[in-house]
């Protein structure tokens, strides 16, 4: 059997890709590790009731209508308690988020500002609750109703936006590492030397490592898109094949970032440290692991300036937002100037040997 | 056509001459050795002939072609081992001498058969990370000849050796310009020189200092020969008395005469019975490489 330098060259990068366990894990099993945290725990809970406790006699709480009674207890899980002071230790120590009572006709509620989420709910519920109450009283039928729908997609569930983000944080963590590791381990045994006395091109070289690169990335897509679809209920829409042009063109970006870092550093752990550092600040700036739409806006500008927002952003439109193919193509652009510009610096600051 | 015609070659770091001025013909099928404390510039040299560095100034022509800028005519006819980590990482012994054969286009069946040649058979499952420092030097210099090279350059190949691993690479060295193979080796070690070379050349400070057979060289060096004799046949004086003995002196292994000719003393020591446990001492190697380099310590 006679393999062509390309195929040999391949090969041999794949072999050593896979015998490696820290690799594989960082590259597949770490990132699914998240997705199982939060594509499983966290999404399938839903927001967890205000622990609230009620201090004596609350007789704006107790007469409610059986139907108004039913909505608060959604709300709330409610305990009783006797002592006003004994109660507020308990909201003091965290172990309840609300306690009220009832001052004549004054409902008065006592909370903790540590969970402002539970806060801010605790607050606006029982308000409505005194409001319909008040209404309740006038004897009057409310004269506005309310009710609310979700636009949103239904399935956009927590699944739905942490598999596009996480796989992008998964793919760019593994060609920058990949590119980084491979091109300074090379340098220092004075591999790369030795290649270039081979009748090898540089440009054989090159092509064998991306391609190899691409193909882990593939695997990763579909490792992510099989374990999302058959465990977590990932529903992906219309035209999400179109991740895959974006995961062909992210992972050359992200190539560039790494051979970029194996370029700068003069070993190998070095060069790890480096893609370490320049990835996981991006991957958290560009909404890997959370959405950027409730951070400041000079924290979304500055998410623009990472390769991976744009490539979580293209991903998350096609393959769960149902936007069209079309959606793809601005950050495909972004992706591909990115990386030509790392790509065409790193050629440039390129060495052969660490002397 | 020599194998290597290296004119008036000169590569400088800033300040540093690092080769100055280097000119030196290698014939086919020689096996020549380059000597030099370290910084000697031996491996810039090495590095120029090799196609690797552009030279400063001078010519450079390896099995008559150009080798700057990269000559890919060259690189099928040349082999070289640069050292013994230069590996692909995780693979197997046998993964590793079949990728640097495809590289070259050559067949699995060849790459066995160096396997086979420089004793690694049994190891050929062996991750390299897995091999013994004599093992890996071993499938470095299988990797650096599977596609049967015309010319073959072995930088420091039995360094970091223990002697016997060192004195097992020997007789695989010498085997390889056995068809006819120019060989260029680059060492620290003087009695690997001397078995190894057909020519030696001795470098220090970017010049060729000498270049000749280890024969010559001793030879060249004019070291008075030392003769010992068993303590007890002879005394100081009497040893004095002989023609030729240009100085004596006693120590624990008995009387030592100093002498220029060797053959002259040895003849009148058997004349007069005094051969007992005679032992004789001429120049090596070593002695022209410490003579020509200086015995200052570098680093």
């Amino acid at each position: 059997m006679r393999s062509t330098p390309f195929w040999a060259l391949s090969e041999a990068m794949l072999r050593g890709f896979l015998r490696d366990r820290a690799s594989v894990f960082f590259a597949i099993i770490f990132p699914l590790m998240f997705l199982v945290l939060f594509g499983g725990i966290l999404g399938s809970q839903d927001q967890p009731k205000v622990d609230l406790i009620k201090v004596g006699s609350v007789p704006l709480v107790d007469e409610l209508p059986e139907e108004a009674r039913a909505a608060f207890d959604e709300a709330f899980e409610v305990s009783e308690e006797d002592d006003l002071d004994a109660a507020l230790t308990e909201v003091r120590k965290g172990d309840a988020d609300v306690a009220i009572e009832q001052r004549g006709d004054e409902l008065v509620a006592h909370y903790t500002q540590t969970d402002q989420v539970k806060a801010a709910v605790t607050q606006g519920t029982l308000r409505a609750f005194v409001d319909g109450a008040n209404v309740a009283a006038t004897g009057n039928p409310p004269a506005y109703s309310f009710s609310a729908e979700r636009v949103e997609d239904e399935s956009l569930s927590v699944i739905q936006y942490v598999t596009p983000g996480l796989l992008g944080w998964a793919i760019a963590m593994s060609a920058a590492f990949g590119a980084a590791a491979t091109l300074q381990g090379w340098r220092q045994s004075k591999l790369l030397r030795r290649l270039q006395l081979a009748p090898v091109s540089t440009g054989t070289i090159v092509t064998a490592r991306v391609a190899v690169t691409l193909a882990i990335s593939m695997v990763q897509l579909a490792v992510f898109l099989g374990l999302g679809a058959a465990a977590f209920d990932l529903q992906l829409t219309g035209s999400w094949w179109m991740s895959i042009p974006i995961v062909v063109v992210g992972t050359l970006c992200f190539m560039a970032v790494g051979l970029l870092a194996g370029a700068l550093a003069k070993t190998t752990e070095g060069a790890v440290n480096l893609a370490n550092f320049l990835v996981l600040p991006m991957a958290f700036l560009s909404g890997s692991f959370f959405p950027l739409d409730g951070t400041p806006t000079w924290l979304q500008r500055l998410s623009d300036l990472m390769p991976l927002k744009h490539f979580n952003t293209g991903m998350l439109d096609v393959m769960v937002r149902g936007e069209g193919p079309a959606a793809a193509a601005v950050p495909l652009l972004i992706l591909a100037g990115f990386a030509v510009v790392v790509g065409l610096l790193a050629a440039r600051l390129f060495r052969w040997d660490s002397a | 056509m020599p194998a290597i015609d290296v004119n008036d070659l000169t590569k400088r770091y800033g300040d540093l001459t690092a080769v100055d001025s280097v000119s030196l013909q290698v014939s086919e099928g020689e096996f020549v050795g380059v000597l030099g404390p370290n910084g000697a510039g031996k491996t810039t040299l090495l590095e120029m002939v090799e196609g690797l560095r552009k030279p400063d100034g001078g010519e450079v022509r390896v099995l008559g072609e150009p080798v700057w800028p990269r000559n890919p005519r060259l690189q099928p006819r040349i082999g070289v081992q640069l050292q013994a980590s230069s590996f692909f990482e995780r693979l197997t012994a046998r993964e590793q001498i079949h990728t640097f054969a495809s590289l070259y286009g050559v067949g699995a069946g060849p790459a066995d058969e160096w396997l086979e040649r420089v004793g690694l058979t049994d190891k050929a499952a062996t991750r390299v990370e897995d091999l013994s420092g004599g093992q890996a030097q071993r499938l470095s210099i299988a990797c650096a000849l599977v596609h049967d090279p015309e010319l073959v350059f072995l930088d420091e190949p039995t360094s970091a050796l223990d002697p016997q691993a060192r004195r097992n690479l020997w007789d695989l060295l010498s085997s390889i310009n056995d068809s006819g193979r120019t060989v260029v080796l680059t060492t620290h070690y003087m009695d690997e020189a001397e078995v190894l070379c057909d020519r030696v050349a001795v470098m220090d400070h970017g010049r060729i200092l000498q270049f000749d057979t280890p024969a010559a060289l001793v030879r060249g060096l004019d070291a008075p020969a030392r003769i010992t004799v068993a303590p007890g046949v002879l005394t100081a004086a009497e040893a004095a008395a002989i023609p030729g003995v240009q100085e004596t002196h006693e120590d624990v292994d008995g009387v030592v005469l100093v002498t220029r000719d060797p053959a002259g003393v040895i003849s009148a020591l058997a004349a007069g019975d005094h051969l007992d446990g005679v032992t004789v001492q001429t120049g090596t190697l070593e002695d022209v490489f410490l003579a020509l380099t200086g015995r200052e310590y570098r680093a």
